[in-house]
């Protein structure tokens, strides 16, 4: 009697799901053509007392005039925050030294797979990501 | 003034039986020739009751909500009496802890202590040891500074790896899909709760074990365990040669543990609290996640195996460890003790530290993670200003070959030194490796221009040795 909700309370996050929402992360015209930048944006479903951690972000690349590809920004190896060197178009891990090109391939290191993409599209002149939990990327 | 006292006291005791319960335990026979080896698990214990102690006084600023935790650290390390020398003593009361456990538990494995009849202390004693490192994990967790938030993502993506739940066990430890308010609150409850609870009572048990079977004689070569005899043997030996535990065998760890509690509050004093790292804001990505020194060997095993094994090493290694050592003591449990007569323990002791330590010295220097930061290189060390070799030098660093490699102790170490790189690689070579990548080494073929490939080549050239 008393278990179920005891556990019941305990477990509840893993059963809350990510609301279906896209989340604006600048105009167009903020993103040159070529560039990767890191677009932060607000958690679209915060408890309360979050604060700062109510916050994600993504790697936003703008391919062309009206095509953008967002990588998740967690290695897929143990899901440190990659960072982006612009001149040579590369993203790197600082945890175990995973290594990804421009379009999110593994170019070394550990990272069993690519970089997880998320969606984008163009709304009203704003580009939009799609919200997505945190990439658990890798099985046994 | 004097009367009084002993009046009171003798009225305390005959009503709530102090002498009672604790005397038998004060006076018990201790094996009179059980020296300084045996202090390391009172030194635990001292290291423990300075962890509940100063965890105690920390939790009365601590605020557990991932919006204010931070900002609590903050005044606890900057304003608050005494706060600075508090977290050092918690954080080096951990490190005190961790490695006492350890040199309690080589000492009881090189003495043959978790022989017959003591398989359950040893038994015990494993899972302390486990509840201990749980400790040491989420306690810097609690730190909920950047640093902490990217240890709980590495924490959850290695249980995702676990089959079947992993995806289950991920989301538990974020406490949902994504860093935020639930997640801190739940490394609270374990740490302040449900860890130091098992703790207590797992404490307490090995206690009444050791109070049970005794403290183990020092082993002597030539007198194996014999379950059929050993507690006989051992009584008489007890009852003939030992010594009452108080103050006979307890001045030693009343030594040793004072010793453990200046050495705790000196390096609380001078080398002071790990520092804080910047807010834990997801959002900012020049981060650099790294535990606790106490695991640092974890990360640098998850750094050094083989990608294709990592999964299994991940999950049935800590498995397939825990079994041995809880199960060792069963498959093992009568024969010699003395080390002279089990050479392979002092192997097995040996092995374990050494591997420790040097895949700990490994992670403390990292050398498979680039350097974001590398100091530029001089003209000095480039030898011009100008030219193919001064612009190939340029591409060498604004490529990133600088974060991966060095040249004269410039740079990262991630990839080979290339400061005499010419004496050792042909022309043709260094071209195909650079274009087409190589071991761990990203292709470059397609960001760079032919001319920017012969500048970087011409620059690599340069690198002789004298």
């Amino acid at each position: 009697m008393l278990g179920v909700p005891l556990v019941g309370f305990v477990v509840a996050p893993l059963f809350r799901k990510m609301p279906d929402s896209w989340i604006p992360v600048g105009k167009i015209s903020d993103f040159e053509i070529g560039k990767t930048v890191n677009v932060p944006f607000p958690d679209p479903s915060p408890l309360p007392w979050a604060g700062i951690t109510a916050k994600g972000a993504a790697w936003l690349r703008r391919e062309s005039d009206d095509r953008f590809t967002a990588f998740s920004i967690n290695c897929t190896h143990m899901g440190c925050p990659v960072r982006w060197l612009q001149d040579a178009e590369l993203f790197m891990c600082p945890c175990h030294g995973g290594v990804y090109y421009k379009d999110g391939t593994v170019a070394a290191g550990p990272p069993p797979k690519p970089l997880i993409r998320y969606e984008v599209r163009i709304s009203n002149g704003k580009v939009e990501i799609k919200s997505a939990a945190i990439p658990i990327t890798t099985k046994l | 003034m004097k009367r009084l006292l002993l009046t009171s006291w003798k009225w305390v005791d005959d009503r709530l039986g102090i002498s009672d319960l604790i005397g038998p335990s004060m006076k018990h026979l201790v094996p009179h020739d059980a020296g300084w080896w045996y202090v390391f698990g009172s030194a635990t214990m001292v290291a423990l009751i300075v962890q509940v102690v100063t965890g105690v006084a920390l939790a009365f600023s601590y605020v557990s909500s991932s919006s204010q935790a931070y900002e609590t650290l903050v005044f606890i390390t900057r304003d608050a009496p005494f706060g600075s020398f508090l977290r050092g003593l918690h954080y080096f009361g951990a490190s005190a802890m961790v490695l006492m456990v350890g040199a309690h538990m080589a000492q009881t494995f090189l003495f043959g202590s978790y022989k017959y009849p003591r398989e359950m202390n040893w038994a015990t004693g494993v899972l302390l040891l486990g509840f201990t490192l749980v400790m040491g994990f989420t306690g810097q967790l609690l730190r909920w500074d950047q640093n902490a938030t990217w240890s709980v993502v590495v924490a959850a993506e290695q249980a995702g790896r676990v089959p079947l739940i992993g995806d289950w066990l991920a989301r538990f430890i974020l406490g949902g899909n994504s860093i935020g308010g639930a997640t801190l609150s739940r490394f609270f409850a374990i740490h302040v709760f449900i860890i130091p609870a098992l703790i207590f009572a797992f404490v307490a048990l090995h206690l009444r074990l050791v109070l049970r079977h005794g403290i183990s004689e020092p082993p002597t070569a030539g007198k194996p365990v014999d379950p059929k005899t050993y507690r006989k043997e051992y009584n008489d030996l007890i009852k003939r040669t030992g010594h009452p535990f108080f103050p006979d065998g307890a001045w030693r760890d009343f030594v040793f543990g004072t010793g453990l509690i200046i050495a705790i509050v000196l390096l609380a004093l001078f080398v002071g609290p790990p520092a804080l790292d910047k807010p834990p804001d997801p959002s900012v990505l020049q981060a650099d996640p790294r535990p606790d020194w106490y695991l640092l060997w974890y990360f640098a095993v998850l750094a050094l195996i083989p990608p294709k094994i990592e999964g299994y090493v991940m999950i049935l290694a800590p498995a397939v460890i825990g079994m041995l050592l809880l199960l060792g003591p069963l498959l093992n449990n009568r024969g010699e003790r003395a080390p002279s007569r089990r050479p392979w323990s002092i192997a097995v002791v040996l092995i374990s530290v050494l591997t420790i330590g040097s895949l700990w010295i490994a992670g403390s220097r990292s050398p498979w993670s680039p350097n974001f930061n590398p100091v530029p290189l001089t003209p000095e060390i480039i030898g011009t200003t100008n030219g193919p070799v001064f612009h190939g030098a340029q591409l060498f660093q604004s490529k990133a070959c600088l974060n991966c490699h060095l040249i004269q102790g410039h740079g990262g170490r991630r990839g080979p030194d290339l400061t005499y790189i010419a004496s050792i690689l042909a022309k043709d070579n260094m071209t195909i490796r650079i274009v087409n990548g190589g071991v761990n080494m990203p292709a470059f073929g397609a960001t760079l221009k032919p001319e920017e490939i012969t500048d970087l080549v011409a620059f690599l050239e340069s690198r002789k040795r004298p």
